[in-house]
Order: structure tokens, then sequence, then C-alpha cells
């Protein structure tokens, strides 16, 4: 009999990528220490439990593939194989396979492949040192029983090496190894069923290693009434079994806790009593929870564009109510709108929140790429990543991905010089390539930076004259900010796109159109010889922002934060007239005054003579600029709403907000203002 | 108003080429619009201006959430309100996923027009704001302007 699988199956393939990047990052800096033990250990648990998904959902070419994969593993871990680099990219090459399996899994078009080669590849390494170990492995006698006598005997459950690697980890770990005898009701009809509901409280408990008879003749429903299971667990014991008897048609007949002593390969040896070195300390329990992967759900963006849209209106009634209160002078609707007020305040920060998610997700997807493009142009590169934990807006996540790739691969193909150069110039033989994220005030900086060649002028203006772009003469006298311009240039980089490498056919200036679709800006540094640096800036996200609120004559608008740098009061005698352009001087700096009224053409209620007058000093490009305003409202956090078509590039306005009394409220663009 | 010399029969089923309209009055005149293109007809509300604009762009509306252009005719076809402010209404039509208000003086009815009492514009009208209007339709003594929303508001 087989289970209907396909319900479990979303759960299997967003579990199988988990497991994939974890299997990916680790492998990477096993390759980097070949002798990391933990690294090595997260690899033997993530193929383990990919071994064991697979095998229950069916997919049997990827459980065989996985478990040749341990094999190897395990070898590399008891130390008689050393992860050189031809054994690292096996497994590599193994786990690439595996990726393309789960991918077929989740289009459909099932786990089924011929991994032969491969298979033939990870027994050839692990026959090249099985000859050396040959002599280990004669002292030990092959398991041969396999029945169920005597329950208390170790022994029967047939442990091999690999098993034994398990739990010595386990138990070096501090985890408990339970053996649980399982009986099921003999009356039961669908006994697989109850066998699979048994396995999967267990693994939230911990990691089944081994079962009597095997999980997948007990799939298949070829046991009598009862199955025997050796798990590793962070938890009591007892509470596990009794978690276990709360499955109907079930009942735990043994349960007990296993001494590291015993747990020898096939010794007959007794179980023993519970070991004092063994009662579970807390932090078996904080490591197990580490281990075990977060819970997600995955949903669609527009959902909780929709959402956020109810709280901001919400929001907005709250505030109706809220009048009322205040007109009325009803206590008891002051102090339920109070809880509103803290309840609606909660709900809006968790929507924005959900909203946010770390850099690492698409950072993770790098470390690979880089190592196979730098053995590509046999380069030698450290990669190494900073701020991952930095977070972003999810629709910024899901669009910075393609310019980075392009930056980095930009970085190795063009920046890192070769070996024999870098040696020339007295650099370090491996290049660096940093990609860093970080956060800083309402935006996040990400930067690619490489320690190669960097981009020489002369050679960037005279590609930019061959192009046509610039003439001979405009190229003499160009800063280096235009000349990094003429990077971004569509007309400039499509010789880049004949090279395989940074190719895709994708410039920098595509890249840089990405990131100022995304509100952001790119800019870059260089020196020759000393390396490059792309960054970044982006905004937290594209949704909320904090601004400034002011009001002139009866309109209010809303000035974003990021482009105010300070406000300030002056009297009118403070405001002095140079080629009749209104000026002020802040702090001995001149600056150009402009009246927010007749810029936006409000109409004037009369020509008030009051001395104090507020200036907000806002921030356009490298430039400051004082713009008079009547009153200042405050500071607030606001739900950016487009204008519509209708509306589209007004200069001097960005959005609008919906403000708390239910009215629209524009927000000034101060770049396109004046 | 008064339809009732219209035979029952056609109010319900309509030939494919009658139209199911909504009359409304801008100054004097009365216009009338595809009932299909029109979304909601509301009261007033607060509209914020959005300087730099045309004239006759009156401003933002806040609907339910959304942000909604109102414009105003009155200036773009050069006519003067008129009647009782009380009457004022925005109409927001939706067609081709824009959704835009207007303001118009009064809304009056939801009407049936029959294809064969339609005139083409150019036989009756012609003035600069010609292009906005699809025809004129011609109720009992009534001149109904169809306008042409598409028109209107490019």
């Amino acid at each position: 009999m087989k289970m209907d699988m396909s319900q479990y199956l979303d759960v299997f393939l967003e579990e199988s990528k988990e497991h994939l990047e974890n299997l990916n990052q680790k492998l990477l800096e096993l390759e980097k220490h070949p002798t990391d033990v933990s690294a090595l250990n997260e690899i033997f648990r993530s193929a383990h439990t990919l071994k064991g998904m697979s095998s229950t959902m069916g997919f049997e070419d990827l459980a065989d593939l996985t478990h040749h994969m341990e094999d190897i593993l395990s070898d590399l871990k008891e130390g008689m194989l050393a992860a050189s680099p031809p054994v690292v990219d096996a497994l590599f090459r193994s786990f690439d396979r595996i990726q393309s399996m789960i991918e077929n899994i989740e289009r459909g078009i099932g786990g089924d492949s011929d991994n032969r080669d491969l298979i033939g590849i990870l027994n050839g390494i692990k026959q090249g040192h099985m000859e050396a170990a040959a002599v280990v492995e004669a002292v030990l006698p092959e398991p041969e029983n396999h029945v169920l006598q005597h329950s208390q005997d170790i022994g029967d459950l047939g442990l091999n090496e690999y098993d034994m690697a398990v739990l010595n980890e386990a138990i070096n770990a501090h985890m408990r190894v339970v053996s649980i005898k399982v009986e099921i009701d003999r009356e039961c009809l669908m006994k697989t069923v109850r066998a699979y509901m048994v396995f999967r409280s267990l693994e939230e408990e911990g990691e089944v290693v081994k079962t009597i008879p095997s999980a997948q003749e007990i799939d298949e429903g070829k046991f009598d009434s009862s199955f025997r299971v050796l798990l590793i667990t962070g938890s009591d014991p007892g509470e596990v079994c009794r978690n276990l008897n709360n499955i109907s048609e079930i009942q735990v007949s043994e349960c007990e806790e296993l001494h590291p002593d015993s747990l020898s390969v096939c010794a007959p040896i007794p179980v023993l009593k519970e070991s004092e070195g063994l009662s579970g300390e807390p932090e078996a329990h904080d490591q197990k929870k580490g281990v075990k992967s977060k819970q997600t759900v995955r949903v669609d963006i527009e959902r909780l564009d929709n959402l956020m849209n109810l709280v901001g209106e919400l929001v907005m009634h709250k505030g109706r109510l809220e009048q009322i209160g205040v007109n009325r002078k009803i206590v008891e609707l002051d102090e339920t709108i109070e809880q509103i007020d803290r309840i609606s305040t909660d709900l809006q920060a968790v929507v924005m929140k959900v909203r946010m998610v770390p850099v690492e997700q698409v950072f993770n997807r790098f470390p690979r790429m880089v190592r196979d493009l730098a053995k590509e142009l046999n380069k030698e590169v450290d990669f190494i990543i900073e701020g991952k934990e930095t977070e972003l807006d999810r629709t910024v996540i899901d669009e910075i991905g393609d310019p980075l790739i392009h930056l980095l691969r930009n970085a190795i193909d063009h920046g890192i010089e070769s070996s024999q150069e870098r040696v020339v110039r007295g650099k370090p033989v491996k290049g660096t390539v940093k990609l860093r994220a970080r956060h800083e005030g309402n935006n996040v900086y990400i930067e690619v930076e490489d320690d190669g060649g960097g981009i020489h002028t002369e050679q960037v203006l005279q590609k930019a004259i061959e192009k046509g772009l610039i003439d001979a003469k405009e190229a003499e006298n160009l800063t280096w900010e235009e000349t990094a311009a003429l990077l971004f240039h569509s007309g400039f980089s499509t010789a880049y796109a004949i090279t395989e490498i940074s190719g895709r056919g994708v410039g920098l200036d595509v890249v840089k159109n990405k990131i100022e679709s995304l509100s952001g800006e790119i800019f870059v540094d260089s020196r020759p010889e000393q390396g490059t640096r792309f960054r970044i800036k982006l905004p937290l996200t594209l949704a909320i922002i904090q601004a400034l609120i002011i009001s002139v004559q009866d309109e209010i608008y809303a000035i974003p934060l990021s482009s105010v740098d300070e406000t300030t009061m002056i009297s009118s005698q403070d405001i002095k007239l140079i080629q009749n352009q209104e000026v002020i001087m802040l702090r001995g700096t001149v600056l150009p005054l402009y009246r927010l009224a007749s810029q936006l053409d409000i109409p004037a209620a009369q020509e008030s003579d009051i001395d104090d007058i507020y200036v907000v000093i806002v921030r356009k490009g490298e430039r400051q600029i004082g713009l008079v305003v009547d009153t200042l409202i405050g500071q607030q956090e606001i739900v950016i709403k487009s204008l519509g078509r209708l509306f589209l590039g007004i200069p001097g306005i960005a959005g609008a907000i919906v403000a708390g009394d239910g009215n629209v409220r524009l927000i000034l663009d101060v770049a396109t203002l004046f | 108003m008064d339809n009732t010399n219209e035979p029952e029969t056609q109010m319900l089923v309509d030939a494919p080429e009658d139209l199911q309209v909504v009359a409304f009055r801008l100054g004097k005149e009365e216009y009338a619009v595809n009932i299909l293109h029109v979304q909601e007809i509301n009261r007033l509300l607060n509209i914020t201006r959005v300087p730099r604009t045309e004239k006759y762009i009156k401003g933002v509306v806040n609907l339910r959430g959304n942000i909604v252009p109102v414009i105003n005719l009155h200036t773009r076809f050069g006519l003067l309100p008129d009647g009782d402010p009380e009457d004022r209404r925005i109409i927001v039509f939706h067609f081709d996923e824009l959704k835009v208000g207007v303001i118009v003086d009064e809304v009056s009815e939801v009407l049936h027009i029959k294809a064969g009492d339609i005139e083409e514009t150019t036989k009756v009208y012609d003035s600069a704001h010609a292009e906005h209007i699809k025809g004129v339709a011609k109720v009992d003594e009534r001149l109904l302007i169809l306008l042409d929303l598409k028109k209107t508001f490019e």
C-alpha cells in the first residue's frame, strides 16, 4: 500500500530547498577549511535528512544518490578520507544533480534520474580509500542479525558504521539516543498511516536514525504489528513516548535511553540504565532548535499589499473615531479608542515587518556562483559576505538579485587580475571580492568591492570615443564622476555583452536602470591597480517612509525625511538677496532660499510680515537648499501611494498619502522641485 | 422624466446597438456616459489640489484608500457651474484600468437610448470640443451629449 504523499509535496520541496541551501553553504565552507568538523556535521545532517525525506516521498533515485553521498561524508567524518578537491568536487556535482532533480519534482516532471555516473564516481572515491581502511573493517564483524528477538539488545538494530557515526556525534553534542518499540493495534486497518504519524511525531522531537524494519519496508506496510526506531533527540524520552501514545491505535511498548558505551557496532551488549552523563543538558535543547529549519508560509505579495491598504483604512477611521470622541466628550469611547489605537499601531508595524526579508535570501546564491566562475576563469578569489542579516522590502529583494550577479561577475571577470598579474603587481595571489550590506538611516547600502585592476580612465574614455558617446575634445575635460557615468551609458556596455561570463547580454546600464526603478542610486569608486567598488543605495522599503509634514497656507505636504537635512527658524532680516535670488547664511554657508508657496503656486492669503520664518533645509544632490514653509506639523511614517497614470512625472511631486483625517496629502520630490 | 411611451419590452431587452447611460448636468447642458463606465457616484469629497497640473484638473480624492484624480469638465468645456451646490456630485468613471472622478452639477437619471436616436456629432455640432463627443441623443424633447471618455481624459 502506498500512501498519497501529494499533500506533503509542498512541505518536502520547501524543506529540501532549505537543506540544499544549507548544503551548498557548508560545502563551500568545507572546501575552504577541509578540516572543519562542524561544517561536515551540518552537511552530513542535511544530506541525511534529504535522504530520509526523499525516500519517504518515494523518490528512490534521489534517496539513492544522497545515500551514496552520505557514504563519502561519513568517511570524511571518520577521518578515513580527506576533503581533497576531487572529493569536494564530486560532492558539489552530486549536490547539483540533487538540486536539478528537486527542481524537476517541483515542475512535476518527477524525480527520476540516471545517476549511475555520479554514483560511480562516489563509489570510486569510497573504494579508493576502502582498501586503506580494510584493516579496520576486518576487525568489525558485519551485521547479520535482523530478527527482532531480544528487544533490549542494541545489536538488533543492525547498526552499521555510518549509523554509529551519527550516534556518536549526537552523544558528543549532548543529545539523547532513545530506542523505541512501537506496537500497532492488530485491528488497525491503516498500519502505514499510523506508522507515518509516528514518524512525523518523532521528527518533531528529533531525528530518526534507524528503523527496523527499514523505513521503506514500513512505508510499504511490510511489517507485522510492531517496529523499532532509534531516535536522536534533545527532549526527555518519557515525554517523547507519551506524545506518541497520544496517537490512536498505537502503543509504545518500550522506550529506553541508550548509554554511549552500549553504542558499538553490533556488539550484543545489553541496554544500560539511564546514565548520569546523558541527562539532558539545557544546551542540548538549544542546539536542536538551531538546527530545526524556520517554518515559513509563502504569500502572494499582492495580498500583503491588500492587507497594508486595509490597515491604512483602519488607521484612518480610527482617526475619525478619535475626532468624535473629542467632540462628544465620551469617556468610555476614549478608552476604547486608546485600545484600538494601540492595536492598530502594532498591526501596522507587523504588516510592515512582514514585507521585510533579510538580504541573505539573495546573497546565499552567490558564493557558489563566485566559486564556479573563479574556477572557470582560473582565478583565485576569496569571497566575503558581510551583513547578510540586513533586511529589505520583499519587492526590492526580488529585484536586486540580477544586478548584483552582474556586478559580481564583472568584479571577477574584469576586476580581479590573473594570478600571474597579481604576483607581478605585488598583490596577494588570491583576489578578494566583498559583498557588503548595511543599514543606514532609511537606506540600505549594498557594496560590491574587488581588489582587482580597477577602472582605467583612459580606457573608458577611449572606448567612449570609439562608441561615439563623446568626442576626443570632451574627453579631456571630464571629471571622474562624468567618466564613471559613461560606464552606465547604454551605448557603452555593449562590449561586455560579448564575453560569455559577464554577458547574458546585460550591461551596467541595465544594472543602473534596475536600481533606479527601485528608487535607488548606484555609485562607483575605483583606483587603478587597487580595485573597484560599486555602491548601491536602496530605500528600505518602497512603500513606507519617514516624512516631515509641513503646511503652507491651508495646504499640507509631506517631505521625505531622507532629503531633509534639518529645520531651522530665521527672521526676515536674515534673508539677503544675491542677483534677485533670496539666500540665507547657515553656519557660514550661503544657501539659496525658495518659498514653497510660490514654487507650488499656492495662492497667498496675505503678504505676511511675521518675523519667524520656518525653513526646511533639504538636500538636492550635493546642494543644500532652504525651503520656506508656514508651519512644521511633525514627523510621521507614511505609506506612499501612487498618484496614477494621469499624474505621471509632475515635477516636484513624488506621490500621495492618505492622512489620518481621510484627506489626500502630496509628497514632495525635492530632486525635481526646483 | 417621462419614458412611459416606450414599449416595456424594449426597456428590458436591449438591442445590441442600444445604450444604457447615466445622464448628468454640466452647467445648463445635459451629458450622458455609458453606464458600464460608471463605477460610482459620490457626494463632493475633500479634494486635494495637485500643483503644476492643468487648470481643469481639480485635484485628487481618497476613495477608500485609492487615490483618484478629479477633473473639472466645466473648466475644460468652458461652462459655468449651475444649480444648487447641494446637488453637485462626483461621478467616478473607470475605463482602461483608469479611474477618474468628474464633478457634475447634478446627476439626472439612468436612461436607455436607442441607436437610432443618436445623431453623429459632425451633423449637429461643430466646436472646439467636438472631438470629445460621440454624438447627440434625442430623448423626447431633451438633447443628451454623449461623451467620449477616452478622448476627454487623454
